[in-house]
């Protein structure tokens, strides 16, 4: 379409802040929110964290693998990041605690050929990234939201968080990193969805 | 690479009230490329200065329809979005969707049944255009369908559904109205409960692919009953929608 398409007699409400640096967080076709939305594909699984583990495997020397304890005693810290899902929402300053991808990938030694992660999760979700997409910051996996453990509807005990991808790819219930040297796409991923997803390019669905 | 979902004009036909607050609108799509009962659009509106939203809507049709779709919208109190397809939008109209969306939440005939179907409100949408495939590719796959509305006037379908399980193809539907209920119903009358879901799934059995789709609490409450009741979690799926999802 050469001209844009106006849509009769739409005004809008415009709700959202007029400040604009609140206005310059959110991604294009997307609206504010202050609740917390829930979107899965199925039941919300349930392990109990005395049988729970987080594991990376794969192109790495030795797979690593984490008890819940261990895995509390990780360093951790609080992260404040804004959050944008695919059906359209996006929601500032979410606060989570939970440990960085990086501090996890300290422990194993990446094989020279390591190139992409598929998060893996309860309830056979699974989702894919770039290696470079998850670290120096980028992703954390968090079981606090804002200061209570997370909820098993939000992806408790624990979840994958890419902030500055949609949020299909913060996998729910993450029970590990399959570290590739090959891209393997994920649940969504071949449901028609965009392999990257980000949202400020508005990659939302397969060929964005 | 996959060419981009593209956003397409559809011209704005019937519209129809379903309730007092739910309002059918059929889009008039000639290059309409099909879709798979349970999935959803896109529906974008631009103002003159380029302001724009977006929000998505499951299509309540089925796919047999050709070149138009219909979508089932709720007035939603302060909806950006739904409240202008209520209170502007006319016949003749023309508005920017794109789509089908969503490989998921979606049955075809071929998948076959058992067939339990959930739903919450408005959340009977996806699960109408299911029911209107069934019945037009002659389907006879064993189907109950638990619909739970607050009151007898906010129920969405109520007549289509009504004959849709007088054809006698093996359609049942039950109703819960959790608010009020008319002199003389004798329906279920509460919220969706682990006893109702039992009683409703108990002719289907185990062996059942289950649709669910409603606000996050219904759909929690289902799923998990679905889950203790036996059956593995792959055959039940859920679609929901917060507060938000307008």
């Amino acid at each position: 379409m050469t001209e844009r398409f106006v849509t009769r007699g739409f005004v809008g409400r415009r709700t959202q802040p007029g400040a604009g640096d609140v206005r310059d967080r959110i991604p294009p076709g997307q609206y504010l929110t202050t609740d917390f939305p829930v979107l899965s594909a199925g039941p919300t699984p349930r392990t109990p964290l005395d049988r729970w583990s987080f594991t990376i495997q794969g192109l790495v020397r030795e797979p690593a693998t984490w008890t819940w304890d261990q895995f509390m005693a990780l360093e951790n810290q609080e992260w404040v990041v804004d959050i944008s899902c695919v059906t359209k929402w996006t929601k500032l300053d979410m606060r989570w605690r939970g440990v960085s991808v990086d501090t996890l990938l300290e422990r194993v030694e990446l094989d020279p050929t390591a190139a992409f992660v598929v998060a893996y999760s309860d309830g056979g979700y699974t989702t894919n990234l770039p290696l470079g997409d998850v670290l120096n910051g980028q992703a954390f996996v968090a079981w606090e939201y804002d200061g209570k453990p997370l909820a098993p509807e939000h992806g408790g005990p624990a979840r994958l968080v890419v902030p500055a991808r949609y949020f299909w790819k913060s996998a729910k219930w993450v029970r590990g990193l399959r570290v590739q040297a090959e891209d393997e796409p994920g649940f969504w991923e071949t449901l028609g969805y965009h392999n990257r997803g980000d949202q400020w390019l508005e990659e939302r669905y397969s060929g964005d | 690479m996959a060419s981009p979902i593209a956003w397409r004009i559809a011209t704005v036909g019937t519209i129809r009230d379903e309730t007092p607050t739910v309002r059918s609108f059929t889009l008039g799509l000639p290059d309409w490329p099909g879709h798979r009962p349970g999935q959803h659009v896109d529906l974008r509106l631009t103002a003159e200065d380029g302001y724009s939203v977006e929000r998505s809507y499951s299509i309540a049709s089925e796919p047999e329809r050709r070149g138009e779709i219909d979508l089932t919208v709720e007035r939603i109190e302060d909806g950006e979005v739904s409240a202008f397809l209520h209170d502007v939008v006319e016949p003749g109209d023309r508005l920017e969707v794109r789509g089908p969306i969503g490989g998921y939440f979606v049955w075809e005939a071929p998948l076959g049944g058992p067939l339990l179907l959930v739903a919450g409100g408005s959340g009977v949408v996806p699960l109408m255009a299911i029911l209107r495939h069934r019945r037009r590719t002659g389907s006879h796959v064993p189907t109950r369908l638990l619909s739970s509305s607050r009151h007898a006037e906010e129920i969405i379908y109520r007549d289509e559904l009504d004959a849709l399980a007088a054809a006698g193809d093996g359609l049942e539907v039950i109703h819960t109205l959790t608010r009020s209920q008319p002199t003389g119903w004798a329906g279920y009358a509460r919220r969706i409960d682990d006893r109702m879901l039992a009683e409703v799934l108990e002719p289907l059995g185990v062996s059942a692919r289950v649709y669910i789709c409603g606000p996050t609490a219904l759909v929690e409450v289902a799923a998990n009953a679905m889950v203790r009741l036996g059956l593995p979690p792959d055959r039940v799926r859920t679609e929901r929608f917060g507060p938000t999802g307008t």
